[in-house]
């Protein structure tokens, strides 16, 4: 048999060190790759925003540039309206819901906001002409509030009670006045 | 052994590398002759932006309503109207960096047909070149590995049947042009085979 050279076998461990890092390099960003793929399937899966939670917060800078926070509604019952001027079944509800403003706004403890999504400000500025929609409207810039609510598609109401908490939510049309109402009339009680 | 293994399955393993050239091949013709159609050029509009100047920017976006399809070939109102604004920027004589970084500011990141080189995106730029790089890199040694070494061939000749002198000769040849040490160690081979015979 051949004689062993140390030098050779010194070559070879340092070599075997070597694949065995390689080995676990490629291992931990094999892992890493799997576990932000797996955190965003995740992350798509979620569903709806979870009625009894909290609402997420936001803040929307309207048309007219009024900023408004959810935080700073609290203790005010608070309708949150997605839509949006090409969606059909938005403008089912539109005038309903600019009814229930003015029905609820003397009291002054009812918000109506509508949140334009994905829409043109030349193209949402004519809806709420055509429907004489006076509640504060703004665009969801970014799409970030659709996103933190996790939302579907258009029209979505989602309404808020007094502590903050999501008490009701609807992802089609409202077709009457009398639906809103009936909604909203519950979390005036409490 | 080993040797007849792969002998074995090396036309199946051929056959698998050239099915994976074909669909290579083949996706990336289909996916050029499926490409689709932008919307026909139209008439010059009032603001004297043509279709094809709006749909060079709407091809490299999506509106997040319709799902992958590109924003100039979408033929939904939503992006109709998107469309109408880039010409209306467009008219009002913005570039067309000003123009995607205004929808990106009104509708996020994802209306872009690239997402923008940073953060987490970067991912998406390099993962790709280093699977195919490892993919190509393995194949190398695949290919390496499936064809057989002269000294595998000499050794192969001898166990044949009757030493063929010419085939051992080969074989001596060859094994020693590579390695002194294999030298000695078909020689032995060689001896041990000549003893059992």
């Amino acid at each position: 048999m051949a004689d062993i050279n140390p030098e050779s076998a010194v070559q070879s461990s340092s070599t075997e060190r070597r694949t065995s890092w390689g080995r676990i390099l490629v291992w931990v960003g094999l892992f890493t790759l799997l576990g932000l793929v797996a955190i965003s399937l995740v992350r798509g899966q979620q569903g709806p925003v979870a009625i009894g939670k909290t609402a997420p917060g936001f803040t929307l800078t309207t048309f007219d540039g009024e900023t408004i926070t959810l935080s700073g509604l609290k203790g005010k019952v608070v309708v949150v309206n997605f839509w949006a001027s090409w969606c059909k079944p938005c403008e089912q509800e539109a005038a309903d819901l600019e009814a229930a403003w003015r029905y609820y706004q003397p009291r002054g403890d009812v918000a109506f906001i509508g949140i334009a999504w994905t829409d043109t400000e030349p193209a949402s500025k004519a809806y709420m002409a055509k429907f004489d929609i006076t509640y504060p409207n703004g665009p969801d810039l970014g799409t970030r509030i659709s996103q933190v609510y996790r939302t579907t598609g258009v029209p979505e109401t989602y309404i808020i009670d007094r502590e903050g908490v999501l008490s009701y939510k609807k992802f089609s049309p409202f077709l009457s006045l009398a639906e809103i109402k009936a909604a909203i009339d519950p979390l005036l009680g409490q | 052994m080993h040797t007849e293994k792969l002998a074995r399955i090396k036309p199946l393993l051929w056959s698998l590398v050239w099915l994976g050239i074909i669909l290579f091949v083949f996706f990336f013709m289909v996916s050029n002759v499926l490409a689709q159609e932008p919307t026909p050029v139209g008439p010059v509009q009032n603001t004297g932006i043509t279709d094809d100047q709006v749909n060079a920017i709407a091809k490299q976006m999506f509106c997040p309503v319709c799902e992958n399809i590109p924003l100039d070939v979408c033929p939904t109102q939503a992006c109709e109207q998107w469309r109408e604004l880039i010409r209306e920027k467009l008219a009002a004589g913005w570039g067309e960096k000003q123009i995607k970084n205004y929808f990106v500011d009104q509708y996020g990141e994802r209306v872009l047909g690239a997402p923008p080189a940073q953060g987490i995106n970067w991912l998406v730029y390099i993962v790709p070149p280093i699977a195919i790089l490892a993919g190509l890199f393995i194949l190398y040694k695949a290919l390496r590995l499936w064809k057989p070494t002269a000294i595998e061939k000499a050794i192969e000749s001898l166990q044949a049947g009757p030493i063929n002198e010419a085939v051992a000769d080969a074989g001596n040849q060859a094994a020693r042009s590579i390695d002194p040490e294999v030298d000695e160690y078909v020689r032995r081979l060689e001896e041990e085979l000549r003893k059992r015979e």
